[in-house]
């Protein structure tokens, strides 16, 4: 394919894909009288912020601020886990261990239907349904049996040699662990906090399964509320959505190899 | 590979654990409430297969089947026809070709709400169509399906991407300089060489398609008059909405039922490459 050719047909699908994306910023930058009296289709003859102001004040930051609640810990805790399991489980002779990492991946690989109701009876017996911790390990519970496989695969593919000569050296296997499996895991392990990142943040189902009142829900369920209560009000709507983007885009962005690398990997979600 | 000292162990003890506690017992839970009739209040009781016998004279569960079935074709099928036809257009490391990757894949990190709620606004009364398609119960499925398309479309090729890069190139050299044109490269040295990339593909298009949820709850809750219903929007309201834990339980083990082919697939393939 020529130059030219190759250019007209991939700019021209971007710029496609791209105008919902432009679609929704324009929305969200116009007034809500300007949306009124020219239609959402038309170009901007307003500027404002007020948007904005409206979806951050009216929810919008507690919201935010309860899915940082959520997200950070549950990133840390599903890989703090699955990097001590997978450690284990590549390095050592652990009895079973194919059929442990197999079994951990199989729960991965449910379909979440069949756990909804039992979870979130579980949750009301433990007392913590409608609280974040709720979300947070059922989450972590659900995540480790795929970041399991994918970390163990990476740290059987590490030389012996280097667990070898660091035993002869009088490291124990948790310091090996720290010192060493740990930060040769790290490609990995940003690719998986980069992908876990953006799946816990934008997660709805869960969120909607253990969780109840307003003042708890995180960003991505918050977003249908707000769509509830401004029903017509599309800048607002429409900013709220810019918002909820703003994260993972930011993580996309910063970490895009890693991201790409790990969906490419994992392939699983 | 050496003796296993105690604290590994509790490595693989710890989280096997949390995955049993939140994940295994569950399951297990859901599979005998398929077998009750509960209203999550008083003490569930046993059904046996009631629930399932139920479904035959249920039309919103037919509903629910035939769309998951047009959804696993329509969203599976052009989410991988149109993936692969991205990365074979974007294959090629050239001047700009970042930028096109970039833009077909920003969608994949939005949420399915957020990307939900930017097709709602496009579908609105004098946007791109006079009356939104979503409120017909004709179409409503249907306009459900492009911003999910739109979404997963840039994941595949991601997928297919990772795939043609394993591809060497010399063979391209070696087609070209027998005079293949570019149908037979991708004929004969493309797509030969992408099975193993097809099946991990499929795997997960059949997964994503039956775990699809949240655009669906986004958009219409699964209706008007749930015609865009799916077997996963069903079983979430029948539990929580109903409250008919029992008959959802039930919805969930077909749910189950149906990708357990292909998670049996998957951890096969895991198992070889292990």
């Amino acid at each position: 394919m020529s130059n030219r050719v190759f250019h007209a047909v991939a700019g021209t699908i971007s710029v496609l894909w791209l105008l919902p994306i432009a679609a929704v910023i324009n929305t969200a930058f116009r007034s809500f009288d300007d949306i009124a009296a020219n239609g959402l289709g038309s170009f901007p003859r307003s500027f404002t912020l007020a948007g904005f102001a409206d979806a951050w004040t009216n929810g919008g930051a507690g919201a935010m601020w309860n899915s940082v609640l959520v997200t950070v810990p549950t990133v840390f805790l599903s890989l703090a886990l699955s990097a001590a399991a997978a450690y284990a489980l590549s390095r050592f002779e652990i009895p079973g261990r194919r059929t442990i990492v197999l079994l951990m991946l199989a729960g991965n690989l449910l379909p979440p239907q069949i756990l909804l109701v039992p979870v979130s009876k579980l949750t009301e017996l433990l007392g913590i349904y409608d609280t974040l911790i709720a979300l947070i390990v059922v989450q972590v519970g659900f995540g480790l049996g795929f970041y399991t496989f994918v970390l163990q695969g990476f740290m059987r593919a590490m030389p012996n040699e280097v667990q070898e000569a660091a035993t002869i050296d009088g490291a124990g296997p948790v310091q090996i662990f720290w010192r060493i499996v740990l930060p040769m895991t790290r490609p990995a392990l940003a690719a998986l906090a980069a992908l876990a990142f953006t799946w816990i943040f934008n997660d709805l189902l869960w969120a909607i399964t253990v969780l109840r009142s307003s003042s708890v829900m995180p960003v991505t369920p918050a977003l249908l509320a707000l769509q509830g209560q401004y029903v017509s009000n599309w800048n607002v709507i429409a900013a709220g959505s810019v918002i909820a983007a703003i994260p993972t885009v930011a993580v996309f962005l910063r970490f895009q190899r890693h991201f790409i690398s790990g969906l490419a990997v994992g392939a699983v979600k | 590979m050496r003796r296993v000292p105690p604290i590994l162990l509790l490595f693989v003890l710890i989280p096997l654990l949390v995955e049993g506690f939140w994940v295994f017992w569950p399951a297990l839970q859901g599979f005998w409430l398929a077998l009750t009739n509960w209203d999550g209040v008083s003490a569930p009781r046993f059904a046996g297969a009631g629930n399932f016998s139920r479904m035959i004279d249920d039309p919103v569960f037919h509903t629910a089947v035939t769309n998951t079935a047009i959804w696993l074709v329509l969203f599976g099928g052009l989410s991988a026809v149109g993936g692969l036809g991205l990365a074979v257009l974007l294959q090629k490391e050239r001047r700009g070709v970042g930028v096109y990757r970039a833009a077909l894949f920003v969608p994949v990190v939005f949420s399915l709400v957020a990307t939900s709620l930017i097709w709602q606004m496009l579908y609105q009364p004098g946007g791109l169509f006079d009356s939104s398609p979503l409120a017909d119960p004709d179409t409503a499925l249907y306009a459900v399906l492009v911003p999910a398309l739109w979404r997963q479309a840039g994941y595949v090729m991601v997928l297919y991407l990772a795939g043609l890069k394993g591809i060497d190139p010399g063979l391209y050299e070696a087609a070209t300089l027998d005079g293949a044109t570019a149908w037979q490269r991708f004929q004969h040295v493309t797509w030969p060489q992408l099975r193993s990339v097809n099946s991990v593909v499929l795997s997960v298009i059949v997964i994503d398609s039956l775990r699809s949820f949240d655009v669906v709850w986004s958009m219409t809750r699964g209706g008007p008059y749930h015609s865009s219903e799916l077997l996963s929007t069903y079983m979430y309201a029948t539990a929580f909405q109903s409250l008919k834990l029992g008959y959802a339980s039930a919805l969930a083990v077909v749910i189950f039922v149906l990708a357990f082919g292909v998670i049996v697939t998957y951890l096969v393939r895991a198992f070889r490459e292990n």
